[in-house]
């Protein structure tokens, strides 16, 4: 048996990371570093209006004020803002995409590879795809027929042409760039990202997802993601992301906002599959993500579910403000660490209005030498009466070298509420295995058949698609491995 | 001998308060205390003060209590009462003898150290300093965490009296021992009492605290107290507060537990304007048990912070934690736990609860359980609950004719009662469900026959 777990843990640890090839792609990059006048460059090759250059340098000045934050559990090497290139764009021939043909052959191959035809036969499967590559969105697919519903799916640059005022009105309203450092730096540099805008009444008939891809060396992926869902409609939004295998560590700090008005539901689902870096902890990227969904309207819904497998250090809450009357915020995670991963990761709900209700369902999985924490808060404030939160947290150790941590906070200033928050801690049970093994079914099976039913309550909530990347995803970093 | 405290930074006052007193302090100790004092001044020095930016102290803001002119006890106070008179406990079968801390001070200057059947002695910490230079300098500040936190170090370095207990090796004490804190004075007084328990190898005692204020004045305690448990050794601790509004209290209990040591300890918090209780219990052997509750009923405006810490650093050891508190008018309270489970501390069974009611809006509580686990083959877990009473308990009760007032209290009696019966010595525990009992109605929480009316102001 330990001769077996030898073994495996030895598999799972030399389980190469499959998205790690780099696209020979012409990439035209900006200098390295940042200061203002960079700003200025970036927000000029997008020939962006006044407002959007505003933005970016109050923002640059707030940063530039502000300190790394250290209060997380993690260990981050000093990050060198200067010797990062904060604009890189894959070269295109014309200036944007009219149809796949006008897109680079080796970065239609590239997504192919990815696993996302950038096609419009991708029909079959009914997802729409805005794909990111270093910062620039590649392609947006679906978009005329997205359009006749009147729902917006773009990218953000051309959200910013096309719909400025949208764009004035809610960005920055959920996250403003004074919310963190990371927030400050996203918003004085984004280079892209996507928009969606969903009219009142409409049922976004298709699942829309963004790929993001980081690819040229040394540069960092700063994107930004808004969704603006209005009264009575519905979206399912999905999220990935991959990353070439370097030697050096790459920044990836970006922002998602949500708003749901009255009586909509959005639900985001994010599968992260950075590059988590080699055996040694070398490489990788730093992840350094800002989600946030706000509840503006009654009986409005956001729904976060996140598998986070990727990145050598994630920090990432994504939280929920539940304003309006009745409304609800979920988060579902299940977050892998293995090698020399950090994770730590959580959520916020800030319970406001009347009658609202949130869940948090978090499973932690740490194997070889990571570190994983869950890191929340659950806020209840004086005026949401009946507020409702049940939190759990569950974390499993693959071996005894790893670590997982639970941070839980929970601030109650109500009496008709009721939080509930339970965690525990544990490795895969002897007499678990040895009832499997008893059935037939082999060690290894009988692991990988137990972490699946340990996450499956969050695997439940993605999109089927997703569901089935997810666990081959989680298959890959842990099939069999035991503690 | 005793100086007032001027309006400048807290810690700079503080610092200052030391510098002007610091040969007063020194004469009356040994000197391998006072090298310990130099050194934890100067660890205060670069600790500073704990503000709210200190993770530890978001949710209690101690600058505002400690910025007032508080008269500091440098030296034995000469108030005499007779304690026979106005203070007999009723509680049966505990120790006869009581000892009494007033102010900080060990009050009976004529029998400063008392022997105990079997060679076990209780008595002033001061004193203890002089006849037990050795067993002092064995044990004294190797528990409590000077490196890390700053009013542990103010503390280390005011050092000065408190209580001192030595159990050797094998001695077995029957009746639980007595202490009560006492403050009492014409003005606004600040204490810094030192205590120091040692229980040697398969010894066992067990120990009832109270704390009382028995003027009307604010008052303001800083105090330590150091507990090492020599292997298989047994110590019960339990700790009743029960001062008034005007007093504010920050005590760290540092328990170090050897190899198959048992320690429970309940602190069960009636009454105080303002208490925060930490709690670090260090695993340092195989086989340890550690039982850490506490029940806090707080209204009007006081505040309760435990703060539990909880080192697992060895395999093989069980500990639990169970916090339970009533909060009611707008009272706030805090909670955080903490387990840490060393990477070789396999097979550690830790486990964490808080469960919190508010009966009003304006009350509110923060709660923070947390783990951090190093090790894999561990059975961890944590819980936190903040609701309200079970309407349908309520409902049960007054559908058989139970009104609603007695009903509610019923629901919180029972609620505490979780608590209270882990108290393992029976006498105690029946008192202690009384006074619970009357703090819930309302009613002013004393013993019977106690004449200490502390509560009264």
């Amino acid at each position: 048996m330990e001769k077996d777990q030898d073994k495996i843990l030895n598999e799972v640890t030399q389980s190469e990371y499959k998205y790690g090839f780099v696209s020979d792609i012409e990439s035209e990059s900006i200098s390295k570093g940042l200061s203002e006048s960079v700003v200025r460059l970036i927000s000029q090759k997008k020939n962006e209006p006044e407002f959007m250059l505003e933005f970016r340098l109050k923002a640059f000045r707030y940063w530039q004020k502000m300190k790394m934050p250290e209060w997380a559990h993690l260990q981050i090497p000093e990050i060198k803002y200067q010797d990062i290139i904060y604009y890189s764009v894959p070269k295109q021939k014309v200036s944007g995409p009219q149809s796949i043909n006008d897109i680079d052959p080796e970065l239609k191959a590239t997504f192919d590879k990815l696993g996302i035809s950038l096609d419009e036969q991708k029909r079959l499967s009914g997802i729409a795809v805005d794909a990111v590559m270093d910062s620039v969105s590649v392609k947006t697919t679906f978009k005329e027929n997205l359009a006749e519903l009147g729902i917006i799916f773009c990218s953000f640059s051309e959200a910013v042409q096309e719909h400025p005022d949208l764009v004035k009105k809610y960005m920055g309203s959920v996250v403003p760039y004074t919310d963190n450092f990371f927030a400050a730096l996203n918003s004085a540099v984004f280079s892209d990202g996507s928009f969606c805008y969903i009219p009142k009444g409409v049922r976004c008939p298709m699942e829309l997802s963004t790929y993001f891809r980081i690819n040229a060396a040394n540069t960092g992926q700063f994107e930004r993601t808004l969704i603006v869902a209005e009264d009575d409609s519905y979206v399912s939004y999905l999220e990935g992301c991959t990353a070439p295998k370097r030697d050096e560590n790459q920044l990836h700090a970006a922002i998602v906002e949500i708003i749901a008005n009255k009586n909509a539901y959005v639900k985001y689902s994010t599968v992260q599959n950075w590059y988590p870096g080699d055996k040694n902890g070398l490489g990788g990227i730093y992840n350094f993500v800002t989600k946030r969904g706000k509840c503006a309207g009654e009986n409005s819904k956001i729904s976060w579910t996140q598998v986070e497998t990727g990145s050598a250090v994630t920090w990432k809450y994504p939280s929920c403000i539940l304003l309006g009357d009745n409304s609800v915020g979920e988060f579902y995670s299940v977050a892998v660490t293995n090698n020399h991963q950090q994770a730590d990761t959580g959520t916020k709900m800030i319970h406001i209005g009347k009658n609202t209700k949130s869940t948090i369902v978090s499973k932690g999985i740490s194997a070889g030498f990571s570190n994983n924490s869950y890191r929340g808060l659950v806020k209840v404030t004086k005026n949401a009466t009946n507020a409702r939160n049940y939190s759990q947290c569950d974390s499993l150790l693959l071996g005894d070298k790893c670590g997982a941590h639970t941070f839980p906070y929970i601030e109650v200033d109500n009496k008709d509420s009721i939080v509930e928050h339970e965690a525990t801690t544990s490795k895969i049970g002897e007499d678990q295995i040895f009832y499997c093994n008893q059935r037939g079914i082999k060690t290894e099976d009988a692991i990988g058949l137990i972490v699946n039913g340990y996450a499956k309550e969050v695997l439940n909530k993605l999109p089927m698609e997703f569901a089935v990347e997810a666990q081959k995803l989680l298959q890959i970093s842990l099939e069999g491995s035991v503690g | 001998m005793s100086s007032e405290i001027v309006n400048i930074d807290i810690k700079d006052k503080l610092l200052d308060l030391y510098h002007t007193n610091h040969e007063t302090l020194k004469s009356s100790s040994p000197d391998y205390i006072n090298i310990i004092r130099e050194k934890a001044i100067e660890q205060f020095k670069k600790l500073g003060f704990p503000d709210k930016k200190n993770e530890n102290y978001k949710y209690t803001d101690l600058k505002k209590e400690f910025d007032n002119g508080y008269k500091t006890y440098l030296s034995q106070n000469n108030i005499k009462f007779e304690i026979k008179d106005i203070f007999s406990c009723d509680v049966p079968d505990l120790n006869t003898k009581v000892i009494l801390l007033l102010n900080g001070w060990y009050y009976d200057r004529e029998n400063l150290l008392i022997e105990l059947p079997e060679g076990a002695i209780i008595g002033s910490f001061q004193k203890a300093t002089e006849v037990y230079p050795e067993l002092v300098k064995k044990h004294f500040a190797q528990y409590a965490d000077t490196e890390k936190e700053g009013l542990v170090a103010l503390n280390t370095a005011f050092v000065k009296d408190g209580i001192f207990l030595y159990v050797p090796k094998g001695v077995v004490i029957e009746k639980p021992i007595q202490i009560i804190n006492v403050l009492m004075d014409e003005v606004e007084g600040f204490t810094q009492h030192r205590n120091l328990y040692i229980l040697e190898e398969n010894s066992q005692a067990s120990i009832v605290v109270c704390d009382h204020t028995l003027s009307a004045n604010n008052f303001l305690t800083n105090s330590v107290a150091e507990f090492f448990v020599g292997q298989n050794a047994q110590l019960d601790y339990s700790r009743i507060q029960n001062e008034h509004n005007g007093s504010k209290q920050v005590s760290h209990l540092f328990f170090h537990q050897e190899r198959d040591s048992n320690v429970t300890a309940n602190t069960i918090s009636l009454h105080g304007g303002l208490i925060r209780n930490n709690i670090s219990v260090l695993l340092n052997g195989e086989g340890c048990e550690n039982n850490t509750y506490g029940l806090y009923l707080t209204d009007k405006g006081q505040h309760i912070d435990n703060y539990v810490f909880i080192d697992h650093a060895k395999p093989n050891c069980i500990s639990n934690q169970l916090f339970k508190g009533v909060l009611d008018d707008f009272a706030t309270g805090a909670f955080s736990g903490k387990i840490l489970v060393r990477k070789d501390a396999q097979k550690t069974q830790a486990f964490q609860a808080n469960k919190n009611i508010l009966l009003t809006d304006d009350a509110d509580i923060k709660t923070r359980p947390q783990l951090e686990i190093y090790a894999d083959d561990v059975k961890c877990s944590h819980g936190a609950t903040v609701g309200q009473l079970d309407e349908n308990a309520l409902f049960y009760m007054r559908a058989r004719g139970i009104n609603k007032k007695e009903a509610k209290l019923l629901l919180m009696y029972a609620f505490a009662h979780e608590v209270i019966q882990k108290i393992r010595v029976p006498a105690l525990k029946d008192r202690i469900n009384d006074l619970v009992e009357k703090r819930l109605r309302g009613e002013l929480s004393r013993c019977n026959s106690c004449q200490m009316h502390c509560c009264n102001a």
